[in-house]
């Protein structure tokens, strides 16, 4: 949170700073806060997951939540797939899990450190589109590779009337390339948006604080902390359902590829 | 927006970072750890289904002893109950011969008793005719001197007798 002129500024979070500068063949890759969040996000998944590893046949509390992780995944695609979708449930499950662990570790009050701060990863377009073009790249790979040039009859909907011809296909076509569009801004401005109205309700807080008349503390920061409270409660539910949203699209999307509807 | 004021300058090394992360979680996690904690629960599941069977099993084996016990249980019980009643019957019927026989007996001994009270009966009758009649004969010659023979008087003294 940076206060230039006492402002504080909502937008400020999402600046991405250099940590170390890097390049290669011309290209700026440098490390960056937002390459710390992501492998902050795979370190978290990852110890979470060796939680699961312990392979008993009575499970302690963390391997349950493994299985549980793991079951709420493998649920979700055999549903929206059925039996052939077993291959997909590790892309399924990585975008869903790095989704979700991104997502709250921009919630996580890294602020309580001098200097430090939460970056959102899934904030940012870039990276939503990534994981977009990843879900959509697979959904035409398999397609493509298991149905060959029949995979076109997506466009054609069972019974549609020979006189809608000229117009279903196109429709269908417009929505199928429209998702990896829908589904990266669907991320990255959910993200954006909870993450912008909590910095502007803790700017109200604070501005409130400091301000030099003492009633505008109990009238702005009071009202202003406790709806605060309540949105950040909703900003954790958004999370959860995001990454939800993100991983439930893109294993229909796979079905789509996999049974041509 | 940073996001849209920093893309130029920050797009390659989100892309890159971005997918050694994320291939790092599809490959490592994905593909390395999810197996093996799938495996784990597929083989609980089939630990618990085979246990099941096996408890399945063995409540129809116990249910199988059970039934045969019932059976054992219940012809005993009839072959027992077979055997009370034979005895039961054996023994009435030996009551009832011993009963008959000492009926017969005592049936016997009764007429053998009336016959004997009948035969001294007639005896003392003829006693007293003789009797009665020598008194008589007395009596008669004693009060009025007729002499009646003894053959009168016997059949007076039957007469008298029969009249009471």
């Amino acid at each position: 949170m940076a206060s230039e002129g006492g402002k504080i500024d909502p937008m400020h979070q999402f600046m991405i700073e250099p940590i170390v500068p890097l390049n290669l063949a011309g290209y700026d890759i440098s490390f960056t806060n937002s390459s710390l969040f992501m492998i902050l996000v795979m370190a978290t998944i990852w110890v979470f997951m060796l939680g699961g590893m312990k392979r008993q046949m009575v499970p302690g509390r963390w391997q349950a939540a493994v299985e549980g992780v793991n079951g709420f995944v493998n649920d979700m695609v055999s549903t929206s797939v059925g039996p052939e979708g077993k291959k997909y449930v590790p892309l399924v499950f990585s975008l869903f899990m790095f989704i979700l662990v991104a997502n709250f570790m921009g919630m996580m009050p890294f602020g309580i450190v001098p200097g430090g701060h939460a970056f959102t990863v899934t904030s940012h377009l870039t990276v939503t589109a990534v994981l977009a073009i990843l879900s959509f790249g697979t959904v035409l790979v398999v397609g493509f590779w298991k149905h060959k040039l029949h995979f076109f009859s997506l466009f054609v909907p069972h019974g549609t009337p020979w006189w809608l011809m000229w117009l279903i296909p196109f429709i269908e076509l417009f929505s199928f390339l429209i998702r990896p569009f829908s589904l990266a801004l669907r991320l990255f401005v959910a993200m954006t948006a909870g993450h912008v109205l909590m910095k502007v309700l803790a700017g109200f807080v604070i501005n409130g604080l400091n301000a030099d008349a003492a009633w505008v503390a109990p009238v702005v920061s009071l009202p202003a902390f406790i709806l605060m409270i309540g949105i950040t409660m909703l900003e954790l539910l958004v999370c959860a359902i995001q990454a939800y949203v993100f991983a439930l699209l893109t294993s229909l999307y796979i079905n789509d590829a996999v049974n041509l509807h | 927006m940073p996001q849209i004021s920093q893309i130029l300058a920050t797009y390659a090394s989100q892309f890159f970072w971005l997918l050694i992360v994320f291939a790092l979680i599809y490959f490592l996690i994905g593909k390395g750890i999810l197996p093996k904690v799938d495996a784990a629960v597929d083989a609980r599941d089939a630990k618990i289904a085979s246990d099941l069977a096996a408890a399945e099993k063995v409540r129809g084996e116990a249910e199988g002893l059970e039934g045969a016990w019932q059976a054992e249980l219940t012809q005993t019980r009839n072959a027992a109950q077979a055997e009370a009643q034979k005895a039961k019957a054996k023994a009435q019927k030996d009551a009832e011969v011993r009963l008959a026989k000492a009926d017969a007996e005592i049936a016997a001994k009764t007429s053998e008793a009336e016959a004997a009270i009948a035969k001294a009966r007639a005896s003392a009758l003829s006693g007293l005719e003789a009797v009665a009649a020598d008194a008589a004969q007395d009596i008669v010659a004693k009060v009025s001197g007729i002499k009646v023979t003894p053959a009168q008087a016997t059949q007076a003294v039957k007469a008298a007798l029969i009249n009471g």
